[in-house]
């Protein structure tokens, strides 16, 4: 059996670290979470001379503190599970600030090997790096590399293999912090050798120093050593007071000063500069980029093209997938004998999981335009811009992507804008950032609007969906403001960020991006969407109809059946229930074929009365009849068939409702009018309201239902608008108020997994409330302003 | 002449060296740890839109602060040129 090394990748963001980890691993990567925490972990595997080199990629850090989650991930998976090696990626053209995390890890100890990335882009601005040279100032081996074109991945691996043959020790590199800090160091290093409870995990001087730097993780550890934890407090606080009265700072920031003198000590030598550091390409295209004028405009444009592009792209797809679905229901229709079972899979499993997956083509191309923007770096522009504005309203220069993503331009989708939330450090910003996202004006809102404003504002529906657009964002930013200053009160968080410069994404690099987004998006549209689905179909269909009601329908059905086979008028043609099947058959091939549906109407079924019935028949309900073509004998006939088709219709529509009714989503939206009424919502509203929480788009199917209309389909809007319209229970200001109300009311199912996946079960349970109550509150307001101004009428 | 003001007094462009560092806690500590250290030379790349946050190039990149955290950083800087 092979012999397995496990090596950690890390690295600053903007390394290059992904690069390395993609070239090394290929596609062959599992995606996980740290335990607890919703910090991603990738693992991936590679054979090299004989070895399994497993490689683990720990997030980006700057440095090794306790203060970021993502830093205290990293150096909890270097401590509790010893990797063999650490393969530090270094930045080239930056090397002293990415030394300075390269010089935490000599400090704990661990086995290092430098992989000294971007060695071209470092020539091209004048910075030549000695690796030589570097590695033995360092005394650790030094790789030069160029990760995106694949230069030096080899000889990594094999550095990697060799290093890892001998046997390798922590070894702790001392750095001096002047005679004060050292003096300090060395009591608090004796202190915590004669005490056990660190268990020999941690390196003493390390610790010595993490207790300098006032580390609240080492410092709980210590306190189980109640003496050793007290005399190493004294020396703290000692030295506290004597380096702020001698130097007017804290020992941190003296450790951090000393750490970066010793690096420029190393650079200086390591390190030969051809040219002056004057504006590099980058910095010369960001003059007009972050201008102030050109700026915020083409980051307009830059916007409007990733819609552009993302709905121009994943047009056709979503089509393809549209027809697969549909062939699929209808496969499984002919299939499975009619009853519960087919209504479960065709309504529940198929209808629910064709919703999420149909807008993986969608999520998809945006994901890719993010990814664009991401590993250009044009993203951290975008934040750059945009932090003067959400900071007043407790948010962060990085919420804006997210908000973006959810819906900020009409069309987005809140389950990949939760995930964007991810760039966002501070957990307070991010939960207020996610808490906000269900706001926005997202994909499956849209068609709930179209139907209203198309029935109710038809008079400037582009000017109303602007104005939706701004209150959207409007409620989504002031929302952040109350939860920021209420709930997640607390300050705001350092925007000490990096813009990292220019460079053109590698395809690879942007495929497996946009890949591994959309695939978790896609695992989860498999598991828990399916069983919510199921769960809401289940509700709008059981109890259904007793089976005295379900009696009644079907003698209704029969008398008028029989009314009709006994009309004079038909005699001739229909003279008994057989002739009425294929009569049926007939009219509905012919109605598909004279529509440009595909199928073709058969020229041998063009000959006998009921064909002739037909004819007429259809001509007769489409008024578009050239009266010469119609054979008068059938007028009688034809005006009775379709007269009896539109009763049978109308005695299934109100079973469907009144079966819609007899639920438990019908139960509980009656139940909802004690709460409702006051927005002038009814029972058949609150069912659509209440399916809408599987997904938005159920919003408009289910009110067809309940308006008895039967399947409603959400591309097929303009009969439910004139429905609506034409009901005395409707007028403009309770459309307007049933707008806002589903803008605002819940996140999706999916979206509250991702939310309750981003933070936890508490804030996702809370965003529900929270969005019902700000929805209630508001709707609430419109509709009673409005009465008082007479807008109800 | 030579002079120490805040970083967020520099206008676009002008060149220093960072001093000292007067911020604590957890603003101290990114702001270190991005390479803002004592004796480091830094220039003013520009202002966002609104005025706020400043890029500001440290050795070989570029790092964004609110005028806040500028506050915190002391530059020493040639006497600016009359107007």
């Amino acid at each position: 059996m092979n012999k397995k090394i496990t090596i950690a990748l890390s690295g600053n963001p903007n390394s290059g670290k992904t690069t390395v980890f993609n070239a090394i691993t290929g596609a062959r990567q599992q995606i996980a979470n740290y335990p607890g925490v919703t910090v991603e972990k990738k693992v991936g595997r590679v054979n090299h001379k004989g070895y399994v080199v497993e490689v683990v990629d720990l997030p980006g850090t700057y440095s090794l503190t306790a203060y970021s989650l993502e830093e205290i991930v990293a150096r909890d998976f270097l401590i509790n599970e010893r990797p063999d090696l650490v393969v530090d990626i270094v930045d080239a053209s930056n090397l002293d600030r990415n030394l300075y995390l390269a010089v935490q890890f000599m400090e704990l100890g661990v086995p290092l090997i430098i992989a000294l990335n971007m060695v071209d882009l470092a020539e091209t601005r004048g910075i030549d790096v000695d690796p030589q040279l570097l590695s033995s100032l360092l005394d650790i081996p030094v790789i030069p590399m160029v990760a995106r074109s694949n230069k030096g991945i080899t000889q990594l691996l094999d550095k990697v293999v060799e290093a890892a043959n001998d046997v390798q020790e922590w070894h702790t590199t001392v750095i001096s912090y002047g005679m004060d800090i050292d003096q300090s160091l060395y009591e608090i290093e004796s202190i915590i050798n004669a005490s056990e409870v660190l268990e020999k995990k941690f390196p003493p001087r390390w610790a010595a120093l993490k207790c300098l730097e006032g580390d609240h993780l080492i410092l709980d550890v210590l306190k189980k050593d109640v003496k050793a934890s007290q005399r190493i407090d004294v020396i703290c606080q000692g030295i506290m007071k004597h380096i702020m009265s001698t130097l007017e700072e804290e020992p941190e920031g003296i450790i951090a000063d000393y750490r970066y003198g010793y690096i420029t000590g190393i650079t200086k030598k390591a390190v030969k500069r051809k040219i002056d550091s004057r504006l590099n390409f980058s910095d010369q295209i960001d003059k007009v980029l972050t201008n102030r004028i050109i700026g915020p405009l083409f980051m307009i444009a830059v916007l409007y093209g990733i819609y552009a592009f993302t709905f121009w792209g994943s047009e056709a797809p979503i089509l393809w997938l549209e027809t697969f679905f549909n062939w699929l229901r209808g496969g499984v229709s002919s299939v499975i004998p009619q009853g519960f079972l087919q209504s479960m899979i065709v309504s529940g499993v198929i209808d629910g999981m064709g919703g999420v997956l149909g807008f993986v083509p969608l999520i998809m191309f945006m994901f890719f335009s993010i990814a664009i923007m991401e590993d250009s770096g044009y993203m951290a522009r975008v934040a750059y811009m945009l932090d003067r504005v959400l900071r007043w309203f407790g948010l962060h220069g990085n919420s804006v992507m997210a908000l973006i993503v959810s819906g900020g331009i009409s069309g987005g989708c809140a389950v990949p804008g939760a995930m964007a939330t991810r760039t966002l450090r501070d957990p307070k910003e991010r939960i207020a950032t996610l808490l906000v996202l269900p706001f926005m004006n997202c994909g499956a809102k849209l068609p709930v609007y179209a139907v209203l404003i198309a029935a109710f504002f038809s008079k400037g529906q582009a000017r109303m969906l602007f104005i939706l657009t701004i209150l959207s964002w409007a409620f989504a930013l002031f929302a952040a403001k109350l939860i920021r200053s209420t709930v997640l009160r607390g300050d705001k968080t350092p925007f000490v960020m990096e813009l990292p410069p220019y460079r053109a994404p590698t395809l690879k690099g942007l495929f497996i991006h946009t890949w591994e987004r959309t695939w978790q998006y896609i695992k989860k549209a498999g598991t828990v969407i399916l069983g919510f689905s199921i769960l809401i179909w289940a509700m709008m269909t059981f109890p259904g109809l007793s089976e005295v009601q379900v009696k009644t329908f079907e003698e209704s059905r029969n008398g008028l059946l029989e009314s009709f086979l006994a009309s004079p008028d038909i005699k001739t043609c229909v003279k008994n229930k057989k002739d009425l099947v294929a009569l049926n058959r007939l009219y509905d091939l012919y109605n598909r074929s004279m529509n440009n549906d595909e199928s073709v109407f058969p020229d041998d079924l063009k000959k006998g009365p009921l064909f002739g019935m037909t004819q007429v028949a259809f001509f007769m309900e489409h008024k578009n009849a050239t009266e010469n073509k119609i054979d008068k004998k059938y007028l009688k006939g034809a005006s009775r068939y379709i007269e009896f088709r539109g009763k049978m219709r109308e005695i299934e529509l109100l079973k469907q409702q009144m079966a819609l009714k007899g639920t438990i989503a019908g139960w509980i939206g009656r139940k909802l009018e004690v709460v409702t009424r006051p927005l002038g919502f009814d029972y058949r509203t609150n069912i659509a309201l209440v399916g809408g929480f599987a997904a938005k788009e159920v919003v408009i199917s289910t009110l067809g239902t309940a308006y008895s209309l039967g399947e409603t389909d959400t591309d097929d809007t303009g009969s439910l608008s004139e429905r609506l319209k034409n009901d005395p229970g409707w007028n403009p200001l309770k459309a307007f108020t049933f707008i806002i109300f589903t803008m605002l009311y819940v996140p999706c199912i999916v979206t509250v997994i991702m939310i309750r996946k981003e933070s936890s079960w508490k804030w996702a349970g809370f965003s529900i409330g929270f969005n019902l109550i700000i929805a209630y509150f508001v709707a609430l307001v419109i509709s009673k302003a409005g009465a008082v101004l007479g807008l109800g009428i | 002449m030579k002079r120490l003001i805040k970083m967020r007094e520099m206008s676009d462009n002008q060149k220093g060296v960072v001093k000292k560092i007067s911020a604590t806690g957890d603003m101290g500590r990114r702001i270190r740890e991005m390479g803002l250290v004592s004796e480091v030379q830094i220039q003013i790349q520009g202002h966002a839109p609104l005025k706020d946050p400043v890029a500001v190039k440290v050795k070989d990149f570029t790092l964004t602060l609110r005028n806040n955290e500028a506050s915190h950083i002391l530059v020493e800087v040639n006497e600016p040129k009359l107007p």
